[in-house]
């Protein structure tokens, strides 16, 4: 393998790793902030013990988000020199942002959380996890922005001269299209993992409890963890609805934007009107478009989440021969080195992707209706299959996340800079003009292979921990830290900690 | 100000936090084994007491690295791909010390078992001695010059790297560090150890007089301008300083003497490279400031941004420095949280 393939495996790996975590830490911080919150309004404790049980939970995950995170913005100049030459003018500006306005917030505010039960009166406690809530969402825009800004550049000039884009216009860069479409989708999916992973926790949590038949666990059911079941539910419900409704959004910008991703991830060669919705597709899909049987279609959705119609005219989409022919046109049909270019990304990969980012949502429903329906009007649930479809549940949107980038990037290809269709088109890149020629093969190779290692031990030892807290269940009761509530404490200055490492 | 001007100073200072502030938990963790003493469940409760002077901290500190990435990034990409690119080896090595630490502080108390514990520990400490050596030699090695191709592509290789000079770099920031996270821990702490951080401190103060002074007037009689000798002078000052301090126990000034010395070598090290970012040696092309900047348009948002954003971040940084300004002693160290790995049976189920 050359050092392109090779930068490419490595940031394929380490990113979609990184958003493992990230999409639990965005989803879930919010929701804990709630929980703290319900806490200091209604001084009930069961809000305190769920904050306590999920808040650890969150801290766990959000450690790994951290550590992967900063191999991230080193990679750019590491692996992907070349890329970082031609984009660094317009795309260092989000990612500076991100990290003034967000990352300290982030960092400084979750230690004043985790340390500051006792050190900072109630409301400062609240307000550090709500800051540091809003502040993951908060990095995800900005890095969205830098993200969405390779799919569709807007806002930038390409000179000539320096032979790199220049940016001409912030307001632009972040008000992207793209990046209006891309945000509330991410972070709706960020919320349907966190409330997946609440619903599915509590689920098991209530089903056990109940089954146990001792009056004082079937309190604890239906106290603590019902009403963790129903909060989930409804962030389900209400997240869902957004993924579906920004994901029609980025369809219908992908097929102003990006028509050879569109024309990929359906396999369609020819363009067409009234596109079918290919749900399984036979066939060499790795060799093209050409042999591949589409089994099971719905008619005119694929036309309908591009264009908004369904049949006629207006519904044509153009095929992967059509791009093809267009951008050869546009581009030229071979790169600097002379090799012959294809405009379409792998079709095999965009393909299944999309079909699995969208399938594996089906869990998510699933147990959303089933805990709505078995918990209605104040009921506690023992049904077993219940649990056993929130412990299944869970990693599915973890999983939909991961194939939604792979489809986003790779469906990118062979651009990491996409040429905008309406903008100016010479602000463009090739993928493999991104990477770094200063550095050799077997250099990639060997952090790819020592971040793999590395990651993959990371990962044992996240999900055992993460296993070990989620069994353990939320504290049985939980004492008020705050300097409030121990005004009339004489011996205060000799009490150890309430938290340390 | 010409704003490339400025932002190569923005991007000092960026390193500046970042060695300061990441400069004294490095320390600490380097300690983390060297200073406690006593019975087993002393030295626990001692590496606890370590611990958990930085718990609150260390992550907010390491930021100033990461702005520090993302800041040359917008206003220098140049800069961001060359060194970036040049330097991939001994990056990937601190990044796998910064992972180590950085998981090994947040999970070392999650679980109460000796052996976790353990490994914890030596994570935390392998991610603080080699990234604290390895920040010199790279520093060292923008002082010095590198052999940069007519594209500006950095073509030494990486055992270039370890040139002598560059070593002894390492070495500076390897003791600059152990000298002012012993000072830190002096200053947060109560009882015994803060009696023996003074104790190594007022030694490591006259060993890093050596060391950084050695490589400080190398750098100045082969590299460097003849202002910056002003920096050296006051290092040096501050040093002995840190000395006289830690003899008299005065821990705050000596810690704020120690944070000197670190913002002089940084002074020092980008004094001497300025007009480049990347001096090149053996007749190559330098990269220089001008040539490495964003346009004027980029460099006009991103002073907006800094002049804003910079000034409230160091606020609120500052802020939870003085809401944990309390000194650590064994006696404030709760009986451990952790659980085990494995889940007592509970009969209820
Ligand atoms: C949509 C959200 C999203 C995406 C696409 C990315 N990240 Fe991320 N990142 C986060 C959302 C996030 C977060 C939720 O804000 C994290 C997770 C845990 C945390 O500390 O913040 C984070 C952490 C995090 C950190 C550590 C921050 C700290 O120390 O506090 C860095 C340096 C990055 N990220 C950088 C990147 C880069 C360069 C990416 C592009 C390839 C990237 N992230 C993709
Ligand atoms: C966190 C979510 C993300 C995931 C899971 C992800 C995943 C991927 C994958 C799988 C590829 C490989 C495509 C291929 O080579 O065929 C890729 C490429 C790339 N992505 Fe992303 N990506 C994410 C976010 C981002 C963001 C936010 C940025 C920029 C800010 C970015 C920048 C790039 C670049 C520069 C490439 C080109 C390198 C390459 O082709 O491998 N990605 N990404
Ligand atoms: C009806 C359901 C959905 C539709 C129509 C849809 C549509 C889309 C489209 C068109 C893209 C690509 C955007 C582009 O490349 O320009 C995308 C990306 C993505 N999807 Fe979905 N999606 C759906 C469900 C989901 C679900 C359930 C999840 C996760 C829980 C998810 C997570 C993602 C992520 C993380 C990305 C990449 C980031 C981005 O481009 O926003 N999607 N989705």
């Amino acid at each position: 393998m050359d050092a392109l393939d090779l930068a490419r495996w490595q940031f394929a790996i380490t990113t979609v790793y990184h958003f493992i975590f990230v999409p639990l830490t965005i989803g879930l911080a919010p929701l804990v902030a709630g929980m703290q919150t319900a806490w200091v309004v209604t001084k009930k404790e069961r809000w305190l013990r769920l904050t306590k049980f999920f808040g650890k939970l969150l801290l766990i995950n959000f450690a790994l988000g951290v550590v992967t995170g900063i191999w991230q913005e080193f990679q750019f100049g590491m692996a992907w020199s070349e890329y970082s030459r031609f984009v660094g003018d317009v795309f260092g500006a989000p990612l500076a942002m991100e990290t003034l306005a967000a990352f300290f917030v982030e960092s400084v505010f979750i230690g004043l959380w985790i340390f500051g039960w006792d050190r900072v009166s109630k409301k400062v406690h609240l307000a550090s996890i709500w800051l540091f809530a809003i502040a993951t969402n908060l990095s995800a825009f900005f890095i969205l922005a830098a993200n969405s800004w390779m799919q569709h550049p807007v806002g930038a000039i390409y000179n000539p001269e320096t032979g790199r884009a220049e940016m001409v216009d912030i307001g632009a860069v972040l008000t992207n299209n793209t990046l209006l479409a891309a945000f509330p989708h991410t972070i709706s999916a960020a919320f349907l993992t966190a409330g997946t992973f609440v619903c599915g926790i509590a689920a098991w949590w209530m089903v056990r409890l109940a089954r146990s038949k001792k009056p004082e666990h079937l309190e604890t059911a239906r106290t603590v963890y019902r009403p963790a079941v129903r909060l989930g539910v409804w962030v389900m419900i209400v997240s869902g609805i957004g993924v579906i409704w920004s994901g029609d959004l980025q369809g219908k910008l992908m097929y102003e934007q990006q028509p050879g991703k569109m024309s990929s991830a359906e396999a369609l060669c020819e363009g067409t009107e009234a596109a079918e919705f290919s749900i399984l597709a036979v066939g060499p899909l790795y060799a093209g478009c050409e042999d591949v049987d589409h089994l099971i279609s719905i008619p005119g959705i694929t036309s309908f989440l591009g264009t908004g119609h369904f049949s006629g005219p207006e519904s044509y989409l153009p095929g992967v021969y059509d791009v093809q022919e267009q951008y050869t046109e546009r581009y030229g049909d071979t790169t600097a080195s002379g090799e012959a270019v294809t405009y379409t990304p792998p079709l095999a990969i965009t393909y299944w992707s999309f079909r699995l980012m969208i399938g594996f949502a089906a869990f998510s429903v699933a147990l959303a209706l089933a805990a709505l329906w078995l918990t209605r009007k104040g009921r506690v649930s023992d049904n077993v299959w219940l649990s056993r479809l929130g412990i299944l549940a869970i990693p599915m949107p973890f999983a939909a996340s991961s194939f939604g980038w792979i489809f986003t990037e790779v469906g990118r290809q062979p651009w990491v800079v996409a040429p905008n269709p309406t903008g100016i088109d010479q602000v463009r890149l090739l993928t493999e003009r991104g990477v770094s020629t200063a550095v050799p093969p077997g250099v990639i190779l060997t952090s790819m292979i020592v971040l793999t290692l590395i990651y993959a031990v990371l990962a044992v030892v996240w999900y055992r921990l993460m296993h070990r807290y989620t069994i353990e269940g939320a504290p049985g009761s939980v004492r008020d830290e705050s300097p409030e509530a121990r005004d009339d404490d004489p011996d205060d200055a000799d009490r150890p900690l309430s938290f340390a490492y | 100000m010409d704003l490339t001007i400025l932002w190569f100073v923005i991007i000092a200072v960026m390193w500046t936090g970042y060695l300061v502030l990441e400069g004294f938990d490095f320390g600490v963790g380097m300690l983390l084994s060297i200073l406690p003493r006593g019975s087993k469940e002393q030295k626990e409760t001692e590496r606890r007491v370590l611990v958990n002077t930085i718990g609150p901290l260390w992550d907010g500190n390491e930021v100033w690295l990461i702005t520090a990435g993302a800041a040359t990034f917008a206003a220098f990409p140049e800069w961001y791909a060359t060194m970036f690119s040049g330097f991939y080896l001994p990056l990937l090595i601190i990044l796998v010390g910064l992972v180590a630490r950085g998981v090994a502080f947040e999970y070392r108390g999650k679980i109460a078992d000796a052996r976790w514990v353990r490994r914890c520990d030596l994570a935390i400490q392998a991610g603080s001695w080699i990234p604290a050596v390895m920040w010199g030699v790279a520093f060292g090695n923008l002082v010095r010059g590198l052999l940069l191709d007519s594209g500006h592509q950095y073509v030494g290789g990486f055992w270039a790297l370890l040139n002598p000079f560059a070593l002894l770099g390492g070495l500076t920031t390897l003791v600059l560090f152990l000298l002012h996270g012993s000072v830190f821990l002096a200053l947060k702490t109560d009882g015994d150890v803060r009696l023996r951080a003074q104790r190594l401190a007022s030694g490591l103060a006259v060993a890093a007089l050596l060391v950084a002074g050695g490589w400080a007037v190398w750098a100045q009689l082969a590299y460097s301008v003849p202002w910056t000798w002003a920096a050296v002078a006051v290092a040096a000052l501050a040093l002995v300083g840190v000395v006289a301090a830690t003899r008299v126990r005065r821990e705050g000034v000596a810690f704020t003497l120690s944070a000197v010395a670190i913002v002089s070598a940084v002074v020092l090290i980008f004094g001497s490279m300025y007009p480049d970012v990347i001096p090149a040696v053996d007749g190559g092309e330098s990269l220089t400031v001008a040539e490495a900047a964003s346009t004027p348009y980029t460099l006009t948002v991103m002073s907006w941004v800094a002049v804003v954003l910079t000034p409230l971040v160091i606020a609120y940084q500052a802020w939870t420095y003085w809401v944990f300004r309390r000194r650590l002693s064994t006696k404030d160290i709760p009986a451990p949280a952790g659980l085990s790995w494995q889940k007592i049976k509970d009969a209820a189920f």
